[in-house]
């Protein structure tokens, strides 16, 4: 396999992740959303391996098999064990519409392209090109987090932020150093449990998960 | 095609090699201006002497439009020789103030707008001679003639003045002119408001025009001297940026109000509606056009040097202009007023073309700059045919039916079959479907849109491109305006409560009784055969007018658009896209042809037999679609662009219920502009505001207006020591 | 002129309007067998617009001429699109008359007349019908705009035969801007054929239908015409299809390359078939106010082609 296949590969994969988050971005169905979660996490899975082969910095495979195991096979069965616990099964209402969010979208993936210009200019690495890509997929899942009622939504959406950060950072740099990759990975676990406690928190109080409910915590004047 | 110009800044009347000793004669007695000059010396007289001479209203009528016809044809002989061969021709005339003569200029981009004008204004005044009729024995028509005239002979001047105060004079007269025929039907409070709000658009624009005449009036010569009024001192100047924007965008907004550019459009719909129809016919497709001609001239002549972003912003505003036109059309039910918001639309394709054209200019890339100017330019010759059609038909509608409402019309095509046929022609046109011409433009928008990946920065390539997916949105939400408005008005049945439309007495018998006389069908009929012609012969008109983008960006495409011979359009190369309009109105005539011969070797039985409609039965006329529900889907997929009320009123049934004690269900629906509220309410509260607060002057007493004196002398006498 | 490409072209033409009805066929056998039903033939759809041709005419007393002019307007733009389109060879004497946008354009003067004819009668099933569909071709325009866009990007040109030419013979390379177009463009074809999920095909007395409802009262052999032109319509599509993305095989300057060519063809198409069926079987009918989503998606699809190709290539 050559450099350039490598990274056409890699582009394919990057345009994948990017549709999986504008996929997140407009879908209904809440299981819907841990599949298209999951796949991002996968092909991040493969494009952290692709990268770490093309560039031949081994200690990308471990990250790589840290993502599958954990984004594509831990979290998402914790989510969907959380589901079931919390019997969630009701269509997600998003705050803005589905084609307003998509052009919103549109206008971020613009926006990143015009950040990273300038960046990808001094780069020399083949991933360069993806860098764009991987800070659109952190912009849509803070954009998810927004337009999203539902507390579960909200916590793909912060998982789909740090995917997108996991590319950036693979992307940019061949990868962080492994013990800073490791921690981060710790810290989303940890995150998940602590989000998990919350949502029974916040459903014993408010008797919803639609956090639009906690507007009831703001003072009355 | 010859060199036939200087450098910039050096223009002077100059012919191509081969022929020049030869037309050098020629010219002498008898050139272009010599006989633009006779048009409008015969506009002048059909304006001023006729009504005079001629007492008989019916005479008056034939022979002021008859001059104006003429006058007309004369223009447009002026402007496709001035075209065709690429000649500049000057006349001072010694006239005007003392020491400020009127200059005159006619250049093949004043050729090119003089032959458009002259072109519209020949079919509408063919029309006029039929239509006005149908104010006789109601109204005096003379005060329609005298401001008819006048209007053609100021939108001449307007394209040919060559200096800002010969200028801004013509573009008075024009404005004071057409207010006045906005205002033919004075009695009625609607025409009165359309008016004045019109006036006071014009005006507000045209203050703004001067200013931007008056910053490079003054950036060119200085202010000591007064030579700087002339566009010729104005091209030669060089601007700083930064005043040279100044101007620019002055002269911008006060054409953009003259053109309906969103959000200066509301004038529009209200004075086009009111207006005549002929008059409406001229003022959107020709006079809109003047300002297109103002842009051009100011942005590519007189400043021709300028950054990306004017044209990205006069791109981006041409994109809301063709997206908010077409669906505020499509809310109309008013058919004169559907067409006005359409006039909206297609300005703002034409102001893409200029836009993208400004982009592709401010980056060297001239060819394709002219390709986009070109697709501009041709726009505005077809929006002009397809427009005038479109409300001459209307024009006819209302004649016939004394109803503007499409929502009391339907089955006209079996009354009036030749307006059904001319209108059917406009709407296609105007949808810009093959073969027809508002096609070729704007596939040309398209192709000019598809070329900007060349241009040198990305974000421009990312932008771009969703504006040409506006573009595409705008021309499918038009044909869905135009079934919408043709299906209504023409198909189906009489949907009115009223009975079907009885013959007014102007209009001569024929099937059924309401079809106009022949004068008006041949004033459709004309620019019916031009909306063909210029789609299936495009080459021929492209190539005729390449001589403009070559005068003002130095390039031109004929050398590609018809290099493979006439019936292929193929701008750029023929490998990079390629279209023919006359195989396409070739391929598809002769297969219906076929087809139908075909079919009909032997007889074919056609049985008649009342209406299917899946056996339903009781149908009636009142079940049919309006255009209020056709355009209800589209209302609630883009509802948020819109200020709209809906209310559904039931009244219970009373009995006994035989006797007309049924209950009732009401609907009603009021859509409106939502600029109206954002940027015109604001103002006109303010100018009330302010208004108020001057009124407290005034207070009546006599001494206390000498106290104003008083105190306004003590000032001066302050100040002035 | 050289005789090559005229008989190309003669053949191209017939061999659309013969394949169009037994492509029909095809998906419908493949319909019945995947929900289990027995198959009318390959050819019964062939067979029914024979019949039409033989039935007499019935016309509503209050039809107009555009209504008896439509049928033969719509198969007339078919037999010209089935002209252009470079399906058997890229060298045809017609294939510069029209680029991709101008055939897009022609589809909709095809379809403006056939709103214009349900609206002709005056029944509310011809009005729903026109303004249905009207309202669903202009939110499937700028998608197809933007798929035309990105396919334009990479081969340079929007002329068919070129765009043929340019992704048959470049170097195999990986596009995802391509991927995504493809997909925006199976989506706008679905929607443009009135196929499932945006329109049934097989509704006649639904209130959901919108393509049946404008041409619900037509009969004899204008319905035949008509229901021969949207076979070919839904033909040529697949065809746009294997042009712009799977054009290998397609023949360019001999005659020898045409049995190859259609023997991909049909090929081609036997898979394409499947495809569709499946999308249909696995979908069911939406109602029309999410049909925009449907079209939205499509847009974006297209969109994140054209800036894939900028950032990703």
């Amino acid at each position: 396999m050559t450099t350039s296949l490598a990274a056409q590969i890699n582009s394919v994969l990057a345009a994948l992740i990017l549709l999986t988050a504008f996929g997140l971005l407009v879908q209904r169905r809440i299981y819907g959303l841990l599949h298209l979660f999951a796949w991002q996490g996968l092909f991040l899975s493969i494009s952290t391996a692709l990268v770490g082969y093309a560039a031949g910095s081994h200690h990308l495979y471990i990250s790589s098999i840290l993502t599958l195991a954990l984004k594509v096979i831990l979290l998402p069965y914790i989510l969907h064990a959380l589901i079931v616990r919390l019997q969630i099964r009701k269509e997600i209402e998003a705050v803005v519409n589905v084609p307003t969010t998509m052009l919103i979208g549109i206008a971020l993936v613009i926006f990143s392209y015009h950040l990273t210009a300038p960046i990808m200019e001094l780069s020399t690495l083949v991933t360069r090109s993806t860098l764009a890509v991987a800070l659109a997929t952190v912009m849509l899942g803070l954009l998810m987090m927004i337009t999203r009622r539902h507390a579960v939504t909200q916590i793909i959406g912060f998982l789909a932020l740090e995917n997108g950060l996991f590319f950036a950072a693979t992307s940019a740099t061949y990868g962080m150093p492994l013990v800073v990759e490791l921690g981060v990975a710790l810290d989303i676990l940890i995150a998940a449990f602590v989000f998990g406690i919350f949502f029974f928190q916040i459903r014993t109080t408010f008797e919803s998960l639609d956090v639009n409910q906690m507007a009831k915590l703001k003072e009355e004047d | 095609m010859e060199k036939c110009w200087q450098e910039k800044g050096n223009y002077h009347t100059c012919y191509s090699g081969a022929i020049n000793t030869n037309r050098h004669k020629i010219k002498m007695e008898f050139s272009p201006i010599i006989l633009s000059s006779l048009s409008l010396l015969s506009l002048l007289f059909a304006a001023i002497v006729v009504p005079l001479v001629i007492s008989s209203q019916r005479l008056l009528i034939a022979i002021s439009f008859s001059l104006t016809a003429v006058a007309s044809l004369l223009a447009v002989a002026a402007g496709c020789w001035v075209v065709g061969s690429g000649l500049i021709n000057k006349l001072i005339l010694p006239l005007g103030l003392p020491n400020l003569p009127f200059h005159l200029r006619l250049d093949p981009l004043s050729g090119f707008f003089l032959t458009v004008i002259g072109l519209l204004g020949f079919f509408v005044s063919i029309y006029s001679i039929g239509y006005v009729k149908g104010f006789l024995g109601k109204r005096s028509v003379t005060p329609l003639v005298i401001f008819y005239s006048l209007f053609m002979a100021s939108m001449f001047l307007v394209v040919l003045a060559d200096d800002a105060f010969f200028f801004l004079i013509s573009w008075e007269v024009m404005a004071l002119a057409s207010y006045f025929l906005v205002m033919f039907e004075d009695e009625k409070t609607e025409n009165r408001r359309a008016a004045f709000l019109y006036l006071v658009v014009a005006h507000v624009g045209a203050i703004a025009i001067l200013l931007s005449f008056g910053v490079m009036a003054g950036l060119a010569t200085g202010f000591e001297t007064f030579n700087g009024y002339t566009f010729d001192a104005m091209r030669e100047a060089k601007f700083s940026s930064g005043w040279a924007t100044v101007a620019f965008f002055l002269a911008f907004f006060g054409f953009a109000a003259k053109a309906g550019v969103v959000p200066l459009h509301v004038w529009l719909p209200e004075a086009h509606p009111v207006a005549p129809s002929n008059v409406s016919a001229l003022m959107s497709g020709v006079m809109l056009k003047t300002a297109i001609y103002g842009i051009i001239r100011i942005t590519f002549d007189l400043i021709h040097v300028f950054p990306w972003w004017w044209g990205a912003i006069v791109l981006f505003l041409g994109l809301i202009s063709t997206v908010m036109g077409v669906l505020y059309a499509l809310m109309q039910h008013d058919l004169k007023r559907l067409l006005a918001y359409h006039s909206v639309e297609n300005i703002g394709i034409i102001l893409i073309g200029i836009g993208l054209a400004m982009i592709f200019t401010s980056f060297n890339l001239p060819i394709l700059a002219a390709l986009a100017l070109i697709a501009g330019l041709y726009h505005t010759l077809n929006h002009a045919m397809f427009k005038g059609l479109l409300f001459m038909g209307a024009g006819a509608v209302l004649h016939a039916t004394k109803e503007r409402n499409m929502e009391e019309m339907g089955g006209l095509i079996h009354k009036m079959p030749w307006t059904a046929a001319l209108f059917l022609i406009g709407c296609i046109s105007i949808s810009a479907l093959p073969p027809f011409n508002g096609f070729v433009s704007e596939w040309l928008t398209f192709q000019a849109f598809l070329l900007t990946p060349a241009l040198p920065n990305a974000l421009l390539n990312l932008l771009i491109p969703l504006g040409a997916a506006l573009l595409a949105l705008a021309a499918a939400l038009a044909a869905a305006c135009f079934v919408k408005a043709y299906g209504v008005t023409f198909l189906g049945h009489w949907r009115g409560h009223h009975n079907p439309p009885s013959a007014p007495p102007f209009m001569k018998g024929g099937k059924g009784g309401v079809e106009v006389d022949w004068f008006m069908r041949i004033g459709m009929i004309l620019p019916a055969i031009a909306c063909l012609g210029l789609g299936v012969f495009p080459t021929f008109f492209i190539q005729w007018m390449d001589i403009i983008p070559e005068q003002l960006l130095g390039s031109k495409i004929a050398a590609s658009a018809g290099a493979f011979g006439w019936m292929w359009l193929t701008p750029v190369s023929h490998e990079r896209a390629s279209y023919s309009g006359f195989i396409v109105f070739l391929g598809i005539l002769s297969v219906v042809a076929v087809v139908y011969l075909l079919l009909h070797t032997r007889r074919t039985a056609v049985r008649r037999a009342p209406i299917w409609d899946c056996g339903f039965g009781k149908l009636t006329n009142r079940m049919q679609y309006t255009a209020t529900s056709f355009s209800m889907p589209i209302r609630r997929i883009f509802g948020f662009l819109f200020n709209i009320k809906e209310q559904v009123r039931i009244t219970p049934p009373v009995p006994p219920f035989n006797k007309g004690g049924g209950g009732g269900l009401h609907y009603h629906l009021r859509v409106r502009d939502r600029f109206w509220n954002l940027f015109y309410q604001p103002v006109a509260d303010a100018s009330f505001w302010v208004s108020r607060q001057f009124g407290r002057l005034q207070q009546g007493r006599i001494h206390i207006y000498l106290v104003y004196s008083f105190i306004t002398i003590i000032v001066l006498l302050v100040f002035l020591r | 002129m050289k005789t090559y490409p005229l008989i190309t072209e003669i053949l191209q033409i017939v061999a659309v309007l013969i394949l169009a009805p037994i492509f029909i066929g095809w998906i419908r056998m493949v319909k019945c067998w995947l929900q289990g039903r027995t198959s009318a033939g390959l050819f019964q759809p062939l067979r029914d617009i024979i019949k039409l041709f033989y039935k007499e005419v019935v016309l509503a007393e209050n039809a107009s001429w555009i209504f008896r002019f439509t049928p033969y307007l719509v198969f007339g733009v078919s037999v010209l699109a089935a002209a252009i389109i470079p399906i058997l060879s890229t060298d045809l004497s017609l294939a510069l008359t029209a680029d991709a946008i101008v055939l897009v354009a022609l589809f909709a003067i095809a379809r403006f007349f056939t709103a214009l004819a349900g609206m002709d009668i005056g029944t509310a099933f011809g009005g729903m019908g026109s303004s249905r569909e009207m309202m669903i071709a202009s939110l499937s325009e700028p998608a197809m705009l933007m798929a035309i866009f990105t396919v334009s990007l990479v081969a340079q040109s929007t002329s068919l035969a070129q765009i043929a030419l340019v992704i048959g013979h470049g170097p195999f390379i990986l596009r995802p801007s391509l991927a995504f177009a493809l997909l925006a463009f199976v989506l706008i074809a679905i929607a443009e054929n009135g196929r499932i999920p945006v329109d049934n095909p097989a509704t006649h007395l639904e209130l959901t239908m919108i393509h049946e409802a404008m041409i619900l009262e037509y009969s004899g052999r204008h319905l035949a015409l008509i229901e021969w032109a949207s076979m070919m319509k839904l033909f040529l599509f697949a065809s746009l299809g294997i042009v712009a993305f799977f054009p290998w095989g397609i023949g360019e300057g001999s005659l020898k390359d045409i049995p190859i060519a259609f023997v991909l063809l049909i090929a081609k198409l036997f898979i394409a078939g499947i495809v569709l069926v499946l999308i249909e079987t696995g979908l069911a009918k939406m109602r029309i106010f999410r049909v925009p989503e449907f079209l939205g998606s499509a847009f974006l699809f297209a969109t994140l082609g054209m800036l894939s190709y900028f950032i990703l290539e």
